[in-house]
């Protein structure tokens, strides 16, 4: 048989029905729903007296636009102050329980962000074919499951059927070798990935994400990476099983035990690619090269090394690329060529299901371990994504740590990575987020969106504006 | 699901590229648990000065008059023309559902995200691909002549606009269901069958992906 990328194994493992068009008719295992994108697929269902395929291959939870203040999460779904949020909730509650869908309900141990609960849990592994109505699924990716985002006319379509009617991506591999350099995290890489490939770079493909660095990855890393894979225009990163993944895997809540354990890992063991598997495009970076990122425009893509400046007009190549300069220097307030360095920062954000797991807090706790948040700082909001991380969080005494800085400690939720709840950044101001799009408006009105990883985040916190957290680290 | 066929309508130009999910339907609008009312809240930062709101009465709002569909000349329109990697961000249906609330059919652009480019033929509306230099003459003669109007046929794969022909690529599957107006569950729950032969053979070999998830 031919040699098969990871991605071809997984195609063709969950491959119900093919059509002549080139179209496929493919399973899928684990469908994770929250409130946002569900109940126009409810309703559907409702509408068409259909029921849903199965119930133990769905899981739901809420997460986007619950409140992430203590006080009113403590007065439960009535506590949400927004009506529609509230009412959203409430819908979502009231379809899990009509059709009989496992929800971790919003104050549940469980609960956390789609993309934090699921791998968390165990309800994700390997080999498994993953989606869920919200685009940053291909985070799952980083167990070696075809995970991608779905709109909601499919979610009703895979509740209806536990199928997706899909066509097959092409294969493209990232390669990232060599060491990452002192201070250097997975969203460096990522985000130095989306610098170099664009935000349609990967438009059509499956991404691989290998070599050294990956390799001495951890799964959190690797989901944090797979997580902006959607930003660099792939709705698919992978990463394939290793002795990591496997370790990662053992013993989460609803993965098997026993003899289908070890049947288990040994078909685990097969999801790499094949040696010779060849890719319609393959992409090198130097891991040792890399440098802190940060993004100064209102597309991931527009990022640059902390040590380097915004771009000049001078050198773009072309006048749409002069337009969407000025427009993202107009917008963000910032002059060409200025230093990274030289970016205030307003607020900040230390979340999201790219960066709120439990090694994310550590790595912003150990910046902020004994500094104080400057003066000009209005908000810093620490936001664990999950019941899970936010208990081992407060086991750690990392809470503390970010109390004493002057830091919040907030309920899990998306929070303000989309503001869709009270999080949100005034007009004009400059926030330094962990979060992974940085678009006109995402974090709230107006918002200027610094993407970062959470070690950068917690110094510009501290510092007042972007400033390369090695210099930091060196001091301890 | 509406059919789509022949359509012939006003176009209005977006000059823009990479416009996001975010543009076309800001996200304090998600929280609807409806499919339909997004139109007056298409692009609403784009369209309006003031932040809107859920529950806002649009009709008030102060309109920038700056932007493309603000301007009399496009009152109307309902074939969008835009710039490359069109919708790209979120996997939000929103977007298309805003679009054709507002009246749009169809959206000419040289490429468009993934994600939302699935999304259009869930909702009748037709996303079609055409070549740069193509979008730059649609482009140049909606500014040369006010009130242009397209046709884009979907069965003949063709746009045409004034002396403008052009061929689109489509593939058959989703130019099938359009043109019909399929509803898609109903079409794969035609392969029950199939599927269920399926899990049967999955839980033989791989039995640890079912039964785990229950309370
Ligand atoms: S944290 Fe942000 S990107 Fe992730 S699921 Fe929530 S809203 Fe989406």
């Amino acid at each position: 048989m031919a040699a098969m990328t990871l991605y071809d194994k997984l195609w063709q493992s969950h491959l119900v029905e093919s059509r002549d068009d080139g179209s496929a008719l493919v399973y899928i295992d684990r469908h994770i729903l929250h409130e946002v994108t569900s109940p126009q697929a409810f309703e559907g269902l409702r509408m068409a007296g259909r029921k849903p395929w199965r119930l133990d291959t769905n899981i739901a939870t809420p997460d986007h636009n619950i409140s992430t203040d203590r006080a009113e999460r403590e007065a439960g779904v009535d506590g949400i102050p927004d009506k529609t949020s509230r009412l959203q909730v409430k819908t979502l509650d009231d379809n899990c329980d009509h059709f009989g869908i496992v929800e971790y309900k919003m104050n549940e141990l469980g609960q956390g962000i789609v993309h934090v609960m699921g791998p968390e849990m165990g309800v994700t592994m390997p080999g498994m074919t993953v989606v869920c109505g919200d685009s940053h699924t291909a985070t799952h990716g980083a167990l070696a499951c075809l995970a991608h985002g779905i709109g909601t006319s499919e979610v009703e379509h895979v509740l209806a059927t536990q199928c997706l009617v899909t066509k097959k991506m092409k294969n493209m591999r990232i390669r990232v070798d060599g060491k990452l350099g002192f201070g250097v995290t997975p969203k460096d890489v990522v985000l130095a990935i989306i610098g170099k490939i664009g935000t349609a770079g990967g438009t059509g493909y499956a991404i691989e994400f290998a070599g050294e660095v990956f390799e001495a990855m951890t799964i959190e890393g690797r989901m944090t990476v797979c997580n902006m894979a959607i930003e660099a225009g792939a709705r698919v990163g992978m990463v394939g099983v290793d002795q990591t993944t496997i370790d990662y895997v053992e013993g989460r809540q609803f993965v098997p035990k026993g003899a289908d354990w070890e049947s288990a890992v040994s078909y685990w063991r097969t999801l790499v690619s094949d040696p010779d598997a060849v890719f319609d495009a393959e992409v090198v970076l130097d891991g040792s090269a890399i440098a802190p990122q940060v993004t100064w425009g209102n597309s991931p893509e527009m990022v640059a090394p902390v040590t380097g400046s915004v771009p000049l007009l001078a050198e773009q190549n072309s006048a749409e690329q002069r337009a969407a300069l000025e427009r993202a220097l107009h917008y963000m307030g910032l002059q060409e060529g200025s230093a990274i360095t030289d970016i205030p920062v307003d607020r900040v954000f230390i979340g999201s299901c790219t960066n709120s797991r439990i090694e994310d807090m550590r790595a912003a706790a150990a910046v902020a371990r004994g500094r104080t948040v400057a003066a000009s700082v209005k908000q810093v909001l620490v936001v664990p994504g999950s019941q899970m991380v936010k208990q081992q969080a407060e086991a750690e005494g990392l809470d503390a740590i970010f109390r004493a800085a002057g830091m919040q400690w907030r309920e899990p939720g998306c929070s303000m990575c989309l503001a869709m709840n009270n999080d949100k950044l005034g007009a004009g101001e400059h926030c330094a987020s962990t979060s992974n799009r940085n678009f006109e408006g995402r974090q709230g009105n107006g918002g200027r969106t610094h993407l970062v990883s959470p070690a950068m985040a917690a110094a510009a916190a501290i510092a007042g504006h972007i400033v390369d957290v090695r210099s930091m680290m060196e001091e301890f | 699901m509406k059919p789509f066929t022949v359509h012939t309508g006003l176009a209005a130009p977006i000059d823009r590229a990479n416009v996001d999910t975010d543009m076309i339907i800001p996200k304090q609008f998600l929280k609807s648990i409806r499919r339909s009312g997004f139109g007056p809240n298409l692009f609403d930062e784009l369209r309006y000065l003031d932040v809107g709101e859920p529950d806002s009465d649009n009709s008030g709002r102060p309109l920038n008059p700056d932007f493309v569909l603000n301007q009399p000349r496009y009152a109307g329109a309902t074939v969008l023309l835009a710039r490359k990697n069109f919708g790209c961000g979120s996997s939000r249906e929103h977007a298309p559902w805003a679009l054709e609330d507002f009246g749009f059919r169809t959206v000419i652009a040289p490429s468009f995200a993934d994600i939302f480019y699935n999304n259009c033929f869930k909702n009748g509306l037709l996303p079609v691909v055409l070549s740069e230099p193509e979008v730059d003459q649609l482009f140049g003669a909606i500014a040369a002549s006010e009130g242009l109007q397209i046709t884009v046929d979907l069965a003949a794969q063709s746009v045409a606009a004034g002396e403008l022909l052009f061929h689109f690529e489509i593939d058959d599957f989703r130019k099938h269901c359009l043109l019909e107006g399929l509803d898609e569950i109903g079409l794969s729950l035609q392969s029950s069958d199939a599927i269920k032969a399926y899990e049967a053979k999955r839980a033989a070999q791989h039995p640890w992906v079912f039964g785990a998830i229950k309370r």
